[in-house]
């Protein structure tokens, strides 16, 4: 009694919960090792073709010691061509693990996908399921066709390589018909489109004699060597300083009209987004909780999280005396209940908030909201 | 013993004999040190006047590193972390440090409050000298000075409970008697938003948010009288660090604490500052009152750092000043003005000679060549007066190690 | 806790302050989570690896059965079985006495010592080849044999400890010294100056218990330098997180920084490296003892049962002497490297899973 009364799982509560993990975890593994997986299975269509992802209720869960972690539980939303897509939250809220999901990197065993679909339309048209894609299938699509930019430059280059050698390792793998010369060629051109003015200079060079920004815009030639088709920036300014983080910024947004391929954003900073992004997602607890698209979600910011998010940041070009701030914390996602996750944080609660988890709200063709404050607005 | 144990590498003052040792123990640690470059300054004490007003006063703070030595273990080339910076903190008020990583500001933090030796320059706290108090002394007074981490997972001692942790200070330094202590630190707990069941709680349950709030019950435990606040929000997610931020203000309303606040992020200073200072490259390029540095900056580093920050509204826009290049190294400097190989308004003379850091008008301080009285008067001539000759010379300052 | 927490008076002081809140009648989603106590998360850890749980388990086994078994049983490891098959021995003499010739037969029965014999139910495992029942020397030479090891590795650990604290604590020229030692002890080749000094024992004549003193001497002599370069590179890193800084910023006195956040933040690694070594030092007993050099013979450690290997009949067809002791070192050794491993695995923060 004196256990539980302190916060701490209890013998038997924790036996469950092993046992319960353990059974879980063994189906979703038997299920991703399947052979000849047939093709219909991970065929799909996409609904709107304009549409380069479209994440369809997406549950990705973590089965842990403490319990079953709902990272991501019920997302959805779509990116579109030539656009770039914020998605915004808090730590723990499951913007990463919902861009993990995406290239199938969820560190297994303890992180599987339950259910839901990502609907992924490839460069050649075919449309694919990625939930359920085998994994060689993954593997031509991962890196050449979507890629990935990550927080960490420093961490996310082989140290032992030259720049040269790790940038002509991807074009030699995923580019058919590359040859040594041809992968060279390759690789000065992209470091040449990032900015770097030393582009030989660079491709010789080892990573730890280059500086965060350098490393960062080495990263981003990277992901751009295949001409890829989505390209995932995880917080890719958050390590950098203030004046490198406005050249990156820059050179993203440059890119992004040079080469026609989309781009997610995962971000906690609302001034990177508001700069960067087409449409907004904001996600708390592992829900998506607004979405529209930037000046929207800026100019009227409609759930109540979002507008605390927005007034709780300090601006720079604002002196406020008192900052707003949103109470309590995020709920960690394990067992959260059936009603809304924001209410006990929640300033403009009412009784409605009582019930279920809010339905989406369709405020505008773009922009939706999950919120009860809503639903009697809609209704009157 | 504990001299030895404080002072990792370096032979530092005896408490006892000031003059003779102090000035022994210098020269040995700072051989390889032209004097010329150390001691260039006029030496002002300050006044009676400012002592009474400042909580804390620093003149001409320098802090070596060395990063390389020759065969018998002298240092021959030094990382210049702080490099000759003076600033003032009233009592009460806020003092934010911005800069980016590397321009020393953590350093500076933590060289003021003793964790690191001062290669030289005058510390004044709470109307004292303190520049050559020995380890003892500064024990007693380390309780008026706090200091508040950037990383809360780091800064808590994993195998401590969270009472124990907060306890600790008040144990060291006796503030309350012993049978009070747990009612005193459950208190201080709630004020600071924890619940008093966490009490025998260990910090890796906490979350980042409240562990920084336990960093700051640790703090201010041992009632202190000013605290070092090293990028206490930067690992914070947004609307945590809105909570934290008002804590440290309502806190500092309380018990009329005087802050200075390390961080690299502008608008946060902007919220919790009475005034700035900008640092680049391990010294002071700009300071002063926060509405003077935010509205109207006068150092082009300045000018930029404020244009690169994002501004929530899609509709802003996107023009902005984008300094080329990286931060250098700051073991290996450029010379003269430090910030002229970035610099968008660079001149000829900045490249040899270092602008004088000025008081240009009431508290607004800067260096830059660009307000200098004789730039100003006479740009053209002031440009001349650098002619190549000059130029070579400048190139080679007595100065340079 | 759901009671607790609304029934809680400061809660709503706390609310009104705006830093915590639970809205009336909810409970606060992000105090709804229970964690694993830190007790717990250990033993979690450490039952994860199952060659852990195995090696425990066997360890518990091997110490049970060699310190209670020899109670169930009237024999020592120096009983001498002769109860041997009864020879009798009969001899003929003959001498003349006055022309006659008379024969004598002289009939002796011997008793003799019942050696090398094969287990049968009063020796389970036999005897060896001076009569003595080896499954009492297994056990005897077992309690020996592990508690040398114990006694060894807790010396040598605090040896360890006190001058790998002081070198990296104090740093300097303390560190430069003890570090130096530490190297010279590293480069001595240990086997020629164990060897050695067993010479210089047997040579004095120190013999029985007092020999196995000696000998745990030697070996903690040679062994603290690895735990000192160990705790000092700890605390050379610890001394440098940012705890130590707050503490040192709080102005806590050098001993409380030592002994209340130091040592405790290094015993969890002590402990790893205590397991680990205690299966080093059964080896090394044993390699001396086979070698004669260790424990005298009367006394039985695992080692110097082993010994029995030197006559070549015995390795051939006596199995059951040399065999069990062998069987003994290697459970023992595995075990306690498997339960070294898992301890680390459990006491390592960075294995959150």
């Amino acid at each position: 009694m004196k256990k539980s009364k302190s916060g701490y799982i209890g013998f038997k509560e924790s036996r469950k919960i092993v046992k319960y993990n353990k059974q879980q975890i063994r189906y979703y593994e038997r299920l991703k090792k399947r052979k000849h997986i047939p093709r219909e299975e991970y065929l799909a269509t996409m609904k709107n073709e304009d549409n380069v992802v479209e994440f369809d209720d997406l549950h990705t869960y973590f089965f842990t010691d403490t319990g079953t972690v709902k990272a991501v539980n019920g997302v959805s939303f779509d990116i579109p061509a030539h656009s770039t897509v914020g998605v915004v939250g808090e730590s723990g809220c499951g913007k990463s693990v919902t861009s993990l999901s995406l290239l199938r990197l969820v560190q297994a065993p303890q992180g599987q996908i339950v259910s839901g679909s990502i609907r992924y339309k490839t460069k050649d048209g075919d449309c694919y399921d990625i939930t359920k894609l085998p994994q060689d299938m993954m593997e031509k699509i991962s890196g050449k066709e979507i890629s990935m930019i990550f927080q960490e430059p420093m961490t996310s280059l082989n140290p032992v390589f030259t720049i040269g050698y790790q940038l002509d390792e991807v074009s030699l793998l995923h580019i058919e018909g590359a040859t040594k010369e041809s992968a060279r060629e390759k690789s000065i051109e992209m470091l040449k489109l990032v900015g770097i003015a030393n582009a030989e200079g660079v491709y010789k060079s080892y990573p730890h004699e280059l500086s965060g920004g350098m490393r960062q815009r080495v990263m981003i030639a990277m992901a751009l060597c295949c001409q890829p088709n989505l390209i995932i920036a995880d917080e890719p300014t958050t390590a950098l300083d203030v004046t490198i983080q406005a050249q990156i910024l820059d050179l993203l947004r440059e890119l992004k009209d040079k080469l026609d391929s989309s781009i997610m954003l995962i971000t906690h900073d609302l001034g990177v987004i508001a700069e960067m992004a087409d449409y907004v997602v904001v996600m708390y607890a592992g829900k998506v909780i607004e979405a529209g698209n930037v000046f929207e979600i800026f100019d009227n910011p409609s759930h109540p999280y979002t507008i605390g998010l927005l007034k709780s940041k300090p601006v720079i070009n604002k002196k406020v005396d008192e900052l707003y701030c949103i109470k309590g914390r995020v709920p960690s996602a394990v067992d959260l209940p059936d009603y809304c996750y924001f209410r006990d944080r929640c300033d403009m609660c009412t009784s409605a908030c009582a019930g279920s988890y809010p339905e989406f709200v369709q405020l505008s063709p773009t922009h939706k909201v999950a919120c009860h404050l809503y639903e009697s607005k809609v209704l009157k | 013993m504990e001299n030895q144990v404080e002072n990792k590498n370096q032979t530092s003052a005896s408490p006892k004999k000031p003059n003779a040792f102090v000035s022994g123990a210098k020269k040995l640690f700072t051989a390889g040190i032209p004097r010329k470059s150390l001691y260039d300054y006029e030496d002002v004490s300050p006044t009676e006047e400012e002592l009474k007003e400042n909580i804390l006063i620093v003149n001409h703070l320098k802090k070596y590193f060395p990063v390389e030595s020759n065969l018998i273990g002298r240092p021959i080339r030094y990382l210049k972390a702080v490099d000759d910076v003076s600033l003032k903190i009233p009592y009460g008020k806020t003092l934010g440090i911005v800069g980016e990583s590397g321009c020393g500001k953590t350093t500076l933090g933590r060289t003021l409050l003793g964790l690191y030796d001062k290669t030289t320059g005058e510390v004044y706290f709470d109307g004292n000298n303190i520049t050559n108090y020995g380890e003892r002394q500064t024990n007693a007074i380390r309780k008026d000075m706090q200091v508040i981490f950037q990383d809360p997972y780091s800064s808590l001692s994993p195998r401590f409970t969270v009472g124990g942790i907060i306890s600790e200070g008040v144990l060291v330094h006796k503030i309350v008697p012993r049978s009070q202590i747990k009612d005193y630190v459950v208190n201080l707990m709630e004020r600071c938003g924890l619940q008093p069941q966490y009490y025998e709680r260990y910090p890796y349950e906490f979350s980042g948010g409240q562990r920084q709030r336990i960093c700051i019950a640790r703090a201010l435990a041992v009632k202190p009288k000013f605290v070092v606040c090293d990028e206490p929000v930067s690992a914070l997610d947004v609307s945590i660090q809105a909570q934290i931020l008002n804590l440290l203000r309502e806190l500092q309303q309380e018990m009329k604490l005087a802050y200075m606040f390390i961080s690299h992020d502008l608008s946060v200073v902007r919220h919790v500052s009475d005034s700035v200072g900008v640092m680049y490259l391990g010294s002071m390029v700009e300071c002063g009152p926060t509405e003077r540095i935010f509205d109207n900056p006068m150092h082009p580093y300045t000018r930029s750092l404020l244009s690169a920050v994002p501004v929530p509204d899609p509709r802003r826009k996107k023009d902005r000043i984008i300094l080329q290049g990286t931060i250098p190294s700051p073991a290996n400097p450029p010379s003269g003005c430090r910030f002229h190989t970035r610099c968008p308004e660079c001149m000829e003379i900045c490249k040899y000679k270092a602008p004088v850091y000025r008081e240009y008008e009431e508290g607004h301080s800067c260096a830059c060549h660009l307000y200098d009285p004789g730039y100003l008067s006479d740009p053209v001539g002031y440009k001349a007066a650098y002619s190549e000759a000059d130029a070579v010379f400048a190139a080679f300052p007595s100065n340079v190690d | 806790m759901e009671e607790e927490q609304n029934t809680n008076p400061q809660q709503t002081e706390v609310a009104a302050e705006g830093a915590m809140q639970t809205v009336e009648g909810t409970e606060n989603l992000s105090d709804r989570v229970k964690v694993l106590s830190p007790a717990r998360l250990v033993l979690k850890r450490f039952f994860r690896s199952k060659l852990s749980v195995i090696g425990l388990v066997t360890l518990l086994v091997l110490y049970l059965v060699c310190f209670i078994g020899p109670l169930f049983s009237d024999m020592t490891y120096e009983t001498i079985d002769y109860n041997g098959a009864q020879n009798a021995q009969s001899t003929e003499i003959t001498y003349t006495v006055e022309g006659v010739e008379y024969t004598m037969y002289d009939i002796t029965y011997t008793e003799s010592i019942n050696l090398k014999a094969y287990p049968s139910a009063k020796h389970w495992l036999g005897t060896d080849e001076n009569g003595r029942d080896v499954l009492m020397r297994v056990l005897y030479g077992g309690q020996i044999s592990l508690t040398i090891g114990i006694v060894v590795v807790v010396l040598e650990t605090l040896i360890g400890v006190i001058m790998g604290g002081i070198a990296g604590y104090f740093g300097k020229w303390v560190d430069q010294i003890i570090m130096r030692i530490v190297d010279i002890f590293y480069c001595i080749p240990q086997m020629p100056i164990l060897l050695i000094c067993s010479a210089i024992l047997a040579a004095n004549e120190v013999n029985g218990i007092a020999r196995i003193y000696w000998l745990c001497l030697v070996l903690v002599f040679f062994g603290w330098a690895g735990t000192a370069r160990l705790v000092r590179g700890q605390i050379l890193s610890l001394r440098e997180q940012e705890f130590m800084l707050a503490e040192r910023s709080m102005g806590v006195p050098v001993r409380r920084k030592i002994f209340l956040h130091l040592i405790p933040n290094v015993l969890p690694l002590l402990i790893v490296q205590m397991t680990l070594g205690l299966g080093s030092v059964i080896l090394t007993e044993s390699t001396l003892s086979y070698l004669g050099l260790g424990v005298p013979i009367p006394y039985a450690t695992w080692g110097n049962i082993i010994q029995a290997l030197r006559d070549f009949t015995t390795l051939q067809y006596h199995f059951h002497i040399w065999g069990p002791p062998g069987i003994c070192i290697m459970l023992a050794v595995l075990s306690f490297n498997f339960v070294g491993d898992g301890l680390r695995d459990a006491f390592d923060p960075k294995m959150k899973k």
